[in-house]
C-alpha cells in the first residue's frame, strides 16, 4: 500500500487511504459475492466423500482396495436409494469372447428387450432410459434414416422389419480410442465398460460412438427401492452416479456367472442369440458359419462383436 | 517464469524475490485502480460472470439436464464457445509472425495486445471445457502421472497439453518482457526469443489439434472432413485479427492507448485473404456435400435448409453467411483502410460470422441427425447463455485488466522504484488523466 502514499487527491474517492479500504471493502464483497453466488456446490460437498473422490482407477485397485469400493457403494445405495443391494465384479472368463446375434427374420419389434433392459439395469424411471432402441424400418431399404424409433402401434406393421441397436461392443472402439482418461476400455471377454467412478463426464465418447450406443446422466438416476434390481454389478449395472457415462454391458453381472443378458431371457420371439464365439460348439458360432450375416456400419471399421443376420 | 530472469538479474540493493514480489502486489493494486468508467464496467463483469458462476453451481449440484444438451445433441454451446476462443487466442500469433519474423517495428509495439487476448482466451477455453464436464470434481483425472491420461490416443489429451503449453509459453513471455521493463532493464533474448518462435509453431498446432479432435470421429459423416483443419486456420485468421483491431479501436476512443496505424493495416490486408480462402472452403464444403448427395449430405441440408420440418439451425448460418459475405466486402473498400466505421462494421460482423459457422453451426450439426438418424435438435438453455455469457464477461475482466498492466509497464508509468528512500512514485496514467 505504501507505493500509492501520495499526496493525490481524487474528486471522487478521496485520500488514498481511504481508497485502501474501499478496495478490500470491494474485495470483501466480491468474495462474499463469490461464495454465495456458488452456494449450491455446497450439497455437492457433503455427498461427496473424501474416499470417493480420492478413489483410484479400477485397474489400479488392489483385492482390498475392491472390497472397500465395493462396501461403500453398497452403503451408499442403502442411504441414497433406501434399497439392500449386492455389487459384485466378476472377472472375464478366460477363453471367452462373448458375441450377439439377432435373427432380423424372426425380430417383430415388441420391445420386451427394451423394457428388460431398463429394469435390470436400474435405469431412470422417469426417462424410460434402456440401452436398446428398436428402429423400425420400412422392407427393402436399409437406410437408417427411413427407420423410425418412436413407433405406437400394434407390431408387427406391414412391409416393415425392426432392427434392434445397442452397444455393438466392437473390436476396434472409437469410443475407447477418444476417452481423455481411460475410463472407457475393453475387457478380455470382449465387453466394453465404463468405470463410473473414473469417468469425468466429458462425452467426447457419446460423439464418438457411430451406434448411439452410450449415455449420459444428465441428472441421478431415480429408482423406487421396490423396483431396484439387487443382483448388481461394479461394472455394469449399479445405479450410476450422475454425471457420467454408461452403456450396455452385456449383462456382465450374468453372462461371467453363466446366465444370459436381460434382454434375450425377456425376448418372445427368439430373435436374439448370444454366446461365446471362442466355443466351436456353440449356437452363435453355428449361425456366424452358415447365415448371411452383416454388420452395422462396416464400413467405418469399428469390427463390431454383434450381428444381425435373416433366415434363408 | 521469471526465476530465471531474478536469477539473472539480481539487484545489489533488493533481494530479486522481493522484487518480484513487489512487482506482483503493485500490479494487482494497478489493476484495482481507475477512473469511474473503469469501475463500473469491471463492477458489470464481475456481475455477469458471478451470474454465470451461480448457474454453473447450479449445474453441477442438480446436473446438466439443466442444459438443453441430450444424448443426440450432448455438445452445445459450450463446446462451440471453445471452438471459437481457440482461434481468438491463436489469432493473435499473427502480430507475433509479422513482430519477431518480419521485424515489423510498429507490430513490436502492439503485439503485446495479441498476447494479452491469447492468454484470455486460453483461460476461457479451460474454463468452456469445465463448465462441460458432467464431474468437474474428477477433473484431476486428466493430470498425467496423478490421474490417468490416454495420451497420445486420445486427442482431447493433445488439445489439454497444446492448450496448457500455449498457455504457459504466452505467460512467460509477455511476463518476462513485462518484469524487465518494469526494472528498467534490456531483455536478454535467450530468455524469450526461443520461446516466441515454438510459440508459433504451437499456435498453429492449437487449432489443428482441435480440428482433429473433430474431424477423426468417422461415425460423424458432417465433421469427418479433411478440410476441417484448414478451415479452423482460416477463419481463425479473420476472427482473431478482427477481435484485435476492435481492442486497439476501443483503447485508442478512450484514449488510454494510440496504436500507429500499420499493424491495423496489416492485419486487415491478412483479414482480406484469410477470409477469401474461409469462404473457398465453405464453398467447396457446400458444393461436396449437396453435388452428390447421399448419408455426408443429411447433416448439411438439416443445417442450411432444415429437414423433415426441423430448422433451428437454419436462421443461424444464414446469418452466418450473410454476416460472412458482408464483412468480407466491407474488408475490401478502401475505407477499411482508414480508421472508421466500415472497419469496424466489417469487423464486427466477421467476429459474429465466425462465431456462428465454427461454434453452433459445426458442433450442433454433427450431432443432428443422431448416428441412428434420429431427428432431436438443439438449442442453448437460459442456464447455459448465463454460464456461457458469464465466461465471456471473466475473459474481457482479464484482457482488461492485462492490458491496463502491459500498457502501464511499457509506457514507463509503472516501474521499479530506484531506491527504498523514494517516497514518490510516479502517478499513475489515470491519475493524469484525471487531473488534466
Amino acid at each position: 500500500m505504501t507505493d500509492q502514499q501520495t499526496t493525490i487527491s481524487l474528486p471522487v474517492l478521496g485520500e488514498v487511504s481511504r481508497r485502501t479500504a474501499m478496495k478490500g471493502a470491494g474485495a470483501t464483497l466480491g468474495a462474499a459475492a463469490f461464495v454465495a453466488a456458488i452456494a449450491p456446490l455446497r450439497h455437492l460437498g457433503e455427498s461427496l466423500t473424501a474416499d470417493e473422490f480420492m478413489q483410484r482407477h479400477y485397474k489400479e485397485l488392489s483385492a482390498e482396495d475392491k472390497r472397500a469400493v465395493l462396501a461403500r457403494l453398497e452403503a451408499e445405495t442403502a442411504s441414497e436409494y433406501g434399497a439392500e443391494v449386492r455389487i459384485g465384479d466378476l472377472r472375464p472368463i478366460p477363453g471367452t469372447k462373448f458375441v450377439y446375434a439377432i435373427n432380423l427374420s424372426v425380430c417383430n419389434g415388441n420391445g420386451a428387450c427394451v423394457e428388460a433392459c431398463h429394469r435390470e439395469n436400474n435405469h431412470d424411471r422417469a426417462t424410460n432410459q434402456s440401452y436398446i432402441r428398436v428402429l423400425e424400418m420400412p422392407k427393402g431399404t436399409m437406410d437408417m434414416e427411413q427407420g423410425n424409433t418412436t413407433y405406437q402401434h400394434p407390431v408387427p406393421a406391414d412391409d416393415r422389419f425392426y432392427m434392434p441397436v445397442q452397444c455393438q461392443q466392437c473390436d476396434e472402439p472409437p469410443c475407447v480410442d477418444v476417452c481423455p482418461v481411460e475410463a472407457t476400455w475393453k475387457e478380455d471377454d470382449g465387453i466394453v465398460v465404463v468405470d463410473y467412478n473414473w469417468c469425468i463426464g466429458c462425452r467426447y465418447c457419446e460423439a464418438a460412438c457411430p451406434y448411439h450406443a452410450r449415455r449420459f446422466n444428465w441428472k441421478a438416476p431415480e429408482v423406487p427401492a421396490a423396483e431396484i434390481n439387487p443382483d448388481q454389478g461394479y461394472l455394469s449395472n449399479r445405479i450410476r452416479p450422475q454425471g457420467v457415462v454408461e452403456k450396455c454391458h452385456y449383462c456382465l453381472h450374468r453372462t461371467r456367472a453363466g446366465r444370459l443378458p436381460a434382454c434375450l431371457e425377456a425376448c418372445p420371439t427368439g430373435a436374439r442369440v448370444f454366446g461365446n464365439i471362442l466355443d466351436p460348439d456353440s449356437e452363435v458360432r453355428w449361425l456366424l458359419k452358415n447365415k448371411r450375416v452383416f454388420i452395422l456400419k462396416e464400413h467405418l471399421g469399428t469390427q463390431p462383436a454383434f450381428f444381425y443376420f435373416s433366415d434363408d | 517464469m521469471s526465476d530465471a530472469a531474478i536469477k539473472n538479474q539480481t539487484d545489489v540493493e533488493e533481494p530479486a524475490l522481493l522484487t518480484y514480489l513487489g512487482f506482483l502486489r503493485r500490479s494487482l493494486w494497478l489493476v484495482t485502480e481507475g477512473s469511474l468508467l473503469y469501475y463500473a464496467w469491471m463492477m458489470a463483469l464481475t456481475a455477469i460472470a458471478l451470474v454465470g458462476a451461480n448457474a454453473w453451481a447450479h449445474q453441477v449440484a442438480d446436473g446438466m439436464i439443466t442444459t438443453n444438451m441430450t444424448d443426440y445433441v450432448s455438445w452445445g454451446l459450450y463446446i462451440a464457445n471453445f471452438t471459437f476462443c481457440e482461434g481468438l487466442a491463436v489469432g493473435g500469433v499473427l502480430m507475433v509472425i509479422a513482430a519477431y519474423l518480419y521485424d515489423d517495428d510498429d507490430m513490436h509495439q502492439v503485439v503485446f495486445i495479441g498476447q494479452a487476448i491469447a492468454i484470455a482466451a486460453i483461460v476461457m477455453c479451460t474454463l468452456f471445457v469445465t463448465v462441460d464436464l458432467g464431474r468437474p470434481d474428477r477433473s484431476w483425472h486428466l493430470i498425467p502421472i496423478i490421474g490417468k491420461s490416454n495420451w497420445p490416443i486420445s486427442m482431447m489429451t493433445w488439445d489439454i497439453v497444446v492448450l496448457n503449453g500455449y498457455l504457459l509459453l504466452n505467460l512467460h513471455i509477455v511476463g518476462y518482457l513485462l518484469y524487465i521493463r518494469y526494472r528498467g532493464k534490456q531483455p536478454n533474448p535467450t530468455w524469450y526469443i526461443p520461446f516466441i518462435y515454438v510459440s508459433i509453431g504451437w499456435a498453429i498446432s492449437i487449432q489443428t489439434v482441435t480440428a482433429f479432435l473433430y474431424c477423426g470421429l468417422g461415425g460423424r459423416p458432417f465433421w469427418n472432413t479433411a478440410l476441417l483443419a484448414p478451415r479452423f486456420l482460416a477463419s481463425t485468421f479473420v476472427s482473431g485479427p478482427a477481435f484485435i483491431i476492435l481492442v486497439m479501436r476501443i483503447m485508442r476512443v478512450l484514449g488510454v492507448y494510440a496504436a500507429p496505424p500499420g499493424p491495423a493495416q496489416m492485419l486487415i490486408r491478412v483479414i482480406r485473404i484469410a477470409m477469401i480462402i474461409n469462404l473457398i472452403m465453405m464453398f467447396s464444403e457446400f458444393f461436396t456435400l449437396f453435388y452428390a448427395g447421399g448419408d455426408h449430405a443429411v447433416a448439411g441440408t438439416y443445417l442450411f435448409f432444415g429437414l423433415h420440418g426441423h430448422h433451428a439451425l437454419v436462421p443461424w448460418i444464414w446469418t452466418a453467411v450473410c454476416c460472412d459475405i458482408l464483412g468480407t466486402i466491407l474488408f475490401f473498400l478502401p475505407g477499411a483502410m482508414e480508421r472508421g466505421n466500415i472497419r469496424i462494421a466489417a469487423c464486427v460482423l466477421c467476429i459474429a460470422g465466425v462465431w456462428i459457422e465454427k461454434g453452433m453451426g459445426l458442433i450442433v450439426p454433427g450431432f443432428v441427425p443422431s448416428t441412428l438418424h434420429q431427428l432431436v435438435e438443439y438449442l442453448p438453455s437460459l442456464s447455459e447463455w448465463k454460464v456461457s455469457t458469464g465466461i465471456w464477461a471473466f475473459g474481457l475482466m482479464l484482457i482488461t485488466a492485462s492490458l491496463k498492466l502491459i500498457i502501464n509497464v511499457l509506457t514507463g508509468r509503472l516501474h521499479q522504484r530506484p531506491s527504498r528512500t523514494r517516497r514518490r512514485p510516479p502517478r499513475s496514467w489515470l491519475t493524469q488523466r484525471l487531473s488534466r
